[in-house]
């Protein structure tokens, strides 16, 4: 299972916070993770193909050809506006 | 070297921070910053909400700690960024270096601000009298780090 966060903005338009994904044990790239994500409706889609979107993969800043497997916590959020 | 990291809540008092600081070995030298919340020109912000990634929040400022550290000779780091809701002339974030002289103090806090506004897991909401925003991030915050390269 794979666990994804979701923040802020992209939080609210999706209206999830955490999305629980089996991966079968698969090796999967970010990509291919939002690619099933963007299929699940038009406004998921639209979300998650912004070119601004960010990801972090166990808590570090990956980009999205990063590897995802089984086990990992996976966060997608819009850019930070900190400090 | 010393690093000190907090994400809360609560709010900070610079002169205490600047006490720690002050106790650092060796140093010269004592730079530090204060981000507050800022009134809108029409003064329309009620408050503010911060937002964190807890867990990769911390690790991040560690990691711009760390990271200023290598470039620099710092006696110590001092990083403090609040979450939660927030008025107008609040502090938001506290940014203290001790190093053995100021160039590399001032230098190193600029630095870390840098970095904080790019790769570390916050975000700002307003809440105004016409209505909620999330805060854009801004390209100009973008563009600092390029002096850094």
């Amino acid at each position: 299972m794979i666990k994804i966060l979701f923040f802020a903005a992209l939080r609210e338009r999706l209206d999830c916070e955490q999305y629980l994904l089996s991966c079968d044990g698969n090796m999967l790239q970010v990509t291919d993770i939002l690619q099933q994500l963007q299929s699940r409706c038009h406004s998921w889609r639209q979300e998650l193909s912004r070119s601004d979107l960010l990801c972090a993969l166990n808590q570090q800043l990956v980009p999205l050809s990063a590897n995802v497997q089984d086990g990992d916590e996976l966060a997608f959020f819009p850019p930070v506006t900190g400090g | 070297m010393s690093i000190f990291v907090a994400v809360q809540s609560d709010d900070f008092c610079v002169a205490s921070e600047y006490n720690e600081l002050r106790r650092q070995s060796g140093c010269g030298a004592i730079v530090t910053f204060s981000g507050l919340v800022r009134e809108l020109s029409d003064n329309q912000l009620h408050s503010m909400t911060l937002e964190h990634y807890p867990g990769m929040t911390e690790q991040a400022l560690s990691a711009i700690a760390e990271q200023a550290q290598q470039r620099w000779q710092l006696g110590a780091v001092h990083l403090i960024h609040r979450v939660g809701t927030l008025k107008p002339h609040e502090q938001i974030v506290f940014v203290g270096i001790a190093s053995a002289h100021r160039a590399a103090a001032f230098a190193a806090c600029e630095f870390i601000m840098d970095y904080l506004k790019n790769r570390a897991p916050l975000w700002k909401k307003e809440h105004t009298s016409n209505g909620d925003y999330w805060v854009a991030a801004k390209t100009s915050d973008q563009h600092a780090l390029t002096r850094w390269d």
